[in-house]
């Protein structure tokens, strides 16, 4: 295992470098001109020139690249030009939404998706199985966004006067923003340093922070803001969960083995859960640690239509106001955090299957 | 693969099931008898084409594919109005009418038909997705061949390059290229293809691994034949089913990616009748007038859709190997 996971670890690292070495030569190369990248492409020349000198681009390519990965292994990713504040602060401003937007998607996806995906495999060609390929035909099909306008019109408007309402768009409805936690527990926090910084951070996990605080109506109304976002984000991974987990499942309930579980008299039930199901969730896993780009992109796509300040919106206005630093900045960290969360699913591959770790 | 399995037991007993297939006559009148297939050896596309017939959804796949190709095409003569023009000038309409028997999907915020812009919209897409394709595969299907077939440090260069872009999430690259390229169609056909063509160039070098072990193949290699010669005769017909399957399916991805970037204004830009600036431009607007948000959606719905269905069905019937 240890030889295994050093080997994929040792794959991780020049991917990884290879990363940076993109986000930073996309603009340097493909556009060849990242002044006009930055401040937009009616830039005059006067103003390009003194842009190049401020940020070094007249020296030569290598001693910019050095100092990229140096601000970069610095955690620098330059200024914001929106927002006049560091990328960092306002990624760490930013993250903590999309990490629960996209952590409840993915444990939505999962815990809909694999059991849907049993009961197609188990009752095979039933009604069952054809509404759940249905479901991953039309699922895998949906424009991410437009999905989830469909879900707000749904739920906000049409559904508006009925106990079923739900927030179209925002994230706290008027009134209900939660106090920070550690308000509420009366701490008194210093202005900055690493602590405060960390309390800070982890208050805007909304639902964890009203939770905690006991703030209830807070927290309802927090869950209740994040419920269309999630099912939004979730469908396109919870129809290729679905229909992974199904393929997978029918596969080994092919298997000889499973066929002679079966002779030997073993239920139906008993047969998939003690035979199949450890075997055919394998696949599985890996399936579900590749839905995190999705997750991460869609991201970008659900916050913009449900107006959500997480790293998606920030990104989507930097792309509007041609934000250059954001945008390079929340690419090289989305990718790195990509990178890693793979190598983490692989790494959990081979612990759990050790055929893997023989190829 | 959706429905590989309706016929769930072809998987245990395989090979005498198509077996028995094969010589079965398909229908009244059609497909070989048994002596005509004795006489005449049925090729492998003849049996995947009458695999692809028997399963529906490839079928409804291809139907529906065929009826946006048409659309695409006759886009001129289909559409009641002209995409671009605002019609409050000429006609006594207000922008925003919902859908009526005039303007079967209504008019958009400019006064616009919007069934007509849909119906031009066919041109935009259709043509975007399988072009993005193309570009990925040709690419792709290069650097895979190169990569498999001479190996060592170029095979390790070329495909480490490859890991780097599925380094990153699908979406985010194209976003961030078609970013610094500028927003234009074509700059989305380059985000696009550039972020799909490692999938490609994968399934081509493993499958010139492969068929560099078979034996006819290091046979015309000792009798001298060039590298060259090897990819063009030997190498590239047998890789071709599943470039062709993968790129089906490819296809679906393409056209929801390049609506989504179109949708963050990466894309078409207005006043073009591309699906997904029509909602990017109107989104705002669902509370108060759906049927601007929802029409353009189906619309890439059911293309993809359409796609999907057919690269699933093609799957089945070609390459079952390529099965997940």
């Amino acid at each position: 295992m240890i030889a295994y996971a050093v080997k994929r670890i040792l794959t991780a690292i020049p991917v990884l470098f290879g990363v940076v070495v993109v986000v930073f030569l996309l603009p340097r190369v493909v556009l060849g001109d990242p002044c006009r990248a930055v401040l937009g492409p009616r830039a005059t020349e006067a103003s390009c020139e003194q842009f190049a000198a401020a940020n070094g681009l007249d020296d030569p390519i290598w001693e910019q690249f050095t100092r990229f990965v140096g601000d970069v292994l610095t955690f620098d990713l330059g200024e914001s030009i929106k927002f006049s504040r560091p990328v960092t602060e306002v990624l760490l401003d930013r993250l903590p939404l999309t990490i629960e937007l996209a952590l409840s998607a993915l444990l939505l996806a999962i815990v809909v998706g694999v059991p849907l995906g049993i009961a197609a495999a188990r009752w095979h060609n039933s009604p069952v199985d054809i509404g759940t390929m249905a479901f991953a035909n039309v699922g895998v099909s949906m424009p991410i966004f437009w999905l989830g306008l469909m879900l707000s019109y749904l739920f906000a408007v049409v559904l508006g006067d009925t106990f079923l309402a739900l927030p179209p768009t925002g994230r706290f409805s008027p009134g209900l923003t939660p106090e920070p936690f550690y308000e509420v527990w009366g701490w008194t926090v210093s202005d900055s340093g690493f602590w405060s910084g960390l309390l800070e951070f982890l208050s805007k996990f909304a639902v964890f922070n009203a939770v905690i605080s006991a703030q209830w109506a807070g927290a309802w109304d927090a869950i209740r803001h994040l419920i269309l976002p999630t099912i939004a984000l979730a469908t396109i991974p919870m129809a290729i969960i679905a229909r992974m987990t199904r393929s997978s499942l029918l596969d080994v309930l092919g298997r000889d083995y499973v066929r002679t579980a079966a002779a030997k008299g073993a239920r139906d039930a008993r047969v998939v859960r003690r035979h199949a199901l450890r075997n055919a969730l394998l696949p599985v896993v890996t399936i579900i640690g590749l839905q995190l780009g999705l997750l991460l992109g869609g991201a970008v796509l659900t916050e913009t239509v449900f107006v959500l300040p997480g790293i998606g919106t920030a990104l989507f206005d930097a792309i509007t106001t041609r934000d250059y630093p954001i945008v390079q900045g929340f690419t090289l960290v989305i990718a790195s955090t990509y990178v890693v969360v793979n190598l983490v699913v692989d790494l959990s591959y081979g612990y759990l299957d050790p055929r893997v770790r023989l190829q | 693969m959706s429905d590989q399995f309706l016929d769930g037991d072809l998987r245990s007993s395989g090979a005498e099931a198509d077996a028995k297939r094969t010589v079965q006559p398909a229908g009244p009148g059609e497909g070989p008898s048994p002596d005509a297939l004795l006489d005449k050896p049925t090729s492998i596309w003849r049996l995947g084409m009458r695999r692809f017939f028997r399963r529906k959804l490839g079928v409804l796949g291809l139907a529906i594919v065929t009826l946006l190709t048409l659309v695409a095409l006759f886009a001129p003569v289909l559409a009641p109005y002209d995409p671009i023009q605002q019609l409050d000038r000429v006609e006594e309409v207000q922008r925003r009418d919902p859908p009526s028997s005039e303007h079967l999907l209504g008019l958009d915020s400019n006064a616009r038909d919007q069934l007509s812009r849909i119906i031009w919209g066919a041109r935009i897409s259709l043509p975007l997705g399988v072009s993005i394709v193309m570009v990925a595969i040709m690419i792709g299907a290069a650097i895979g061949a190169i990569a498999g077939y001479f190996g060592g440090a170029v095979d390790s260069v070329l495909m480490r390059i490859m890991d780097v872009i599925l380094g990153f999430p699908a979406l985010l690259l194209a976003v961030a290229i078609a970013y610094v390229l500028g927003p234009q169609i074509r700059n989305v056909l380059i985000a696009v293809a550039v972020v799909t063509l490692p999938q490609y160039a994968r399934v081509m070098r493993s499958s010139v691994l492969s068929i560099k072990e078979i034996d006819y193949v290091a046979a015309s290699q000792a009798l001298g034949a060039s590298s060259w010669r090897m990819l063009r005769t030997r190498i590239l017909p047998n890789s071709l089913t599943p470039l062709i399957v993968l790129g089906t399916l490819g296809i679906a991805g393409a056209i929801l990616e390049a609506a989504a970037l179109s949708f963050l204004g990466l894309g078409a830009q207005p006043p073009q009748p591309e699906w997904g600036a029509m909602l990017a431009q109107e989104y705002t607007l669902i509370q108060t007038y759906p049927h601007l948000v929802i029409y353009p959606g189906l619309a890439i719905m059911i293309t993809v859709l359409g796609f999907n269905l057919l690269g699933d069905g093609l799957r089945d019937a070609f390459d079952p190997s390529l099965n997940e």
